[in-house]
């Protein structure tokens, strides 16, 4: 079951990989928000109830409601087109995702751990990677956000492989995801938008040593 | 007395935030002052005690506290003398004092930390409270510092949770799920091998953002480009502390592994690229903040390649974080003074400095001496002792060519400082320059001269603290 999930998790970063519009990758922060809560659920179940609930909540509350409606609310505010707009190919970002997906496969074999689910390390640093690739080839400064989401859903994976042994380091996980998450979208939804009309990385290149 | 400590701050910052009025909000940063004073007491008489389960007042966390501490009471005045030369609204005021208290009580919080994940959430305090700072101009740059430094902020945290969450793997073999550093310490030998190198590749990639080494250092100087410069001094002294003592308390659990060996090899490959950049930097810069903001880069440079040599470098290491502290800030402090005169930070526009305030003139000419570690800087001591420590470890290679990079550092700093000190502006009109008062430049001379003494002369108690903060690491 977890296993299903978690190859789902993968496939909506293929998806993501090749996908136009930032619509769609607002859906599909939604629908890893969505499969977290699952996994969260299925596989946290040695913990005492209260904690479970907070994680629960956090998942499907802020992952799969909350933050989704804030980027669309920050799309329309600002009236950013609805083009991702990267800068390599669609092909080309199937081809990084699938080496980025090979390579954690290959790291995770070199592993000789036996506590350790695989899969849960390999999707995790896969989602992780493949955020940061997310950032770094976008030219949107939203679309750097959805990176760092990415990047906080992978982290949330991760921190499930641990979650039965100390309760306590998947609280501070996400802790991590609402202060940066508000404090990164607040940022965005009161400032960046206002003064950065047409809303491009390549505006942020005033602060330079010459 | 930490929980009196932070909920004093607390309720202090909330004070500051629902008050406009000018004096107020003056009276309360005094008082923060005075409890920070208070604070710091209370920890030195109670030396290795342990405070509301996750705080001990060890000697590391002691003498960087102290050090806080005495740069907290420059920081506050040269802010009030900021802020009203600036005639902010109360409200800006209000955030502005408000973050100082807060990246102050965080930082030193963070120090004092002996559970991983505590030092992690202060950290990630830090970068709440300097963010608000770096925007305190509210303008299109402030907004594109801030938004790289909350940006390459987070990454960097979620980083070293990505590198606490492996270190919790590495010591599931040891039975244990406690992960304050003594036990960390106590089960270094029961780690796995492979999950510690992660973690610690992670953990310290997160805190160079802070540190200011590669790779994360750039988001740092951006931040204290913008932020105003007695923020900036906090940002470039005691912030890079916290940064340090993140990395250092790791490094000293490494430092009980086999893995020693491969963490100062980690360690000492990122210090010399951070050399390497902020020699690049320190010679194309044109804006005196930025310059300052690589100095320091560079600095941390030198810190980690003493403590990546080991021997008598860790002694230096420390000794070189406390008295790059009083200098930098110092430098940062003065900064102010001359963007009053030039109304411009742009090495082009400013020069001869000391025609128009003699005063803040001495003190940009000490602080260079003793930031470039000239005689009879403190900081002399220390770089000298780094030296020793690579001699020693036998890494002649690596020290020629750090010697090389520091010439051409010193010569670059040089080179500005002289032209902003004596060689005449083009087109600069004298007729409006202000008179500034000697009286502002008291607590740099102060802060230098204590650089000097705790570096020619140290007290024996100093000593003591720094040697007893080594004591974990093997000999």
């Amino acid at each position: 079951m977890i296993d299903v999930l978690l190859i789902t998790l993968l496939i909506t970063l293929f998806y993501m990989a090749i996908a136009n519009r930032l619509m769609t990758y607002i859906k599909v922060l939604a629908i890893q928000g969505v499969l977290l809560f699952i996994v969260a659920f299925v596989q946290l179940e040695e913990i005492n109830p209260l904690n479970l609930g907070f994680i629960l909540l956090e998942t499907i509350v802020v992952k799969a409601i909350v933050v989704p409606f804030f980027l669309v609310y920050i799309l329309r505010k600002n009236n950013i087109t609805r083009e991702a707009e990267p800068f390599v190919s669609n092909f080309f970002s199937l081809i990084i995702t699938t080496l980025i997906v090979v390579l954690t496969v290959l790291l995770s074999n070199t592993i000789q751990e036996a506590r350790l689910d695989k899969i849960f390390f390999i999707v995790a640093m896969s989602t992780l990677f493949f955020g940061l690739y997310l950032i770094a080839t976008r030219r949107k400064i939203i679309t750097h956000v959805m990176g760092y989401l990415v990047i906080e859903n992978g982290i949330f994976v991760l921190s499930l492989a641990v979650g039965n042994e100390m309760p306590m380091l998947v609280n501070l996980g996400i802790m991590l995801d609402i202060f940066a998450s508000v404090l990164i979208l607040g940022i965005f939804l009161n400032k960046i938008g206002d003064v950065f009309k047409d809303v491009d990385v390549q505006q942020l290149n005033s602060l330079k040593d010459v | 007395m930490i929980l009196t400590y932070l909920i004093g701050a607390l309720i202090i910052a909330v004070g500051i935030s629902v008050n406009r009025n000018k004096w107020v909000n003056y009276s309360l940063a005094g008082i923060f002052l005075l409890l920070q004073w208070m604070f710091t007491i209370y920890a030195c008489f109670h030396l290795n005690e342990t405070d509301l389960g996750y705080f001990t007042y060890d000697s590391l966390g002691i003498l960087l506290l102290i050090t806080l501490s005495i740069i907290a009471i420059p920081a506050m005045i040269h802010s009030k003398i900021y802020v009203e030369n600036h005639h902010e609204s109360g409200a800006v005021r209000a955030i502005y004092f408000l973050s100082m208290v807060g990246l102050i009580t965080a930082i030193g919080a963070g120090y004092l930390a002996n559970h991983i994940a505590v030092t992690w959430i202060f950290t990630e305090i830090t970068t709440l409270s300097a963010s608000a700072l770096i925007y305190h101009h509210r303008n299109k740059l402030a907004l594109e510092g801030t938004w790289k430094y909350v940006f390459i902020g987070a990454i960097s945290i979620t980083f070293v949770f990505i590198g606490i969450l492996f270190l919790s793997l590495s010591i599931q073999q040891s039975g244990t799920g406690h992960m304050s550093y003594a036990s960390l310490l106590e089960n270094a030998h029961l780690m796995n091998p492979f999950w510690l190198r992660l973690a610690f590749l992670f953990i310290f990639t997160g805190y160079t953002v802070k540190l200011g080494l590669v790779p994360m250092f750039t988001a740092g100087v951006d931040a204290k480009d913008k932020a105003p410069a007695p923020a900036g001094a906090l940002l470039s002294s005691v912030l890079m502390n916290l940064g340090f003592v993140g990395v250092f308390r790791m490094y000293i659990i490494m430092a009980n592994t086999p893995l020693h060996h491969w963490a100062n090899l980690v360690i000492g490959i990122s210090a010399f690229l951070s050399l390497f950049v902020a020699t690049v930097y320190m010679i194309k810069v044109k804006n005196i903040k930025r310059m300052l903001a690589y100095s320091s880069i560079e600095h941390m440079g030198l810190v980690m390649l003493g403590i990546a040599a080991g021997g008598i470098g860790y002694y230096a290491a420390i000794l070189h974080i406390i008295l790059h502290a009083f200098v930098k800030s110092s430098l940062f402090f003065q900064y102010n003074q001359l963007y009053r005169v030039f109304q411009s930070k742009s090495i082009y526009l400013v020069g001869n400095y000391f025609k128009y305030n003699t005063t803040g003139a001495m003190v940009l000419l000490l602080g260079f001496i003793s930031a470039a570690a000239m005689p009879p800087s403190g900081l002399f001591v220390s770089e000298f002792l780094i030296f020793r420590s690579m001699f020693e470890a036998h890494q002649l290679v690596l020290l020629i060519a750090v010697l090389l990079l520091l010439t051409m550092i010193i010569w670059a700093f040089g080179k500005n400082i002289l032209k902003i000190l004596f060689i005449p502006p083009v087109g600069f009109n004298e007729n409006d320059v202000p008179r500034i008062s000697p009286w502002e430049s008291v607590t740099q001379f102060v802060l230098l001269a204590l650089a000097v003494y705790l570096g020619l002369n140290p007290p024996v108690e100093f000593v003591h603290l720094i040697e007893e903060s080594l004591i974990l690491l093997p000999h």
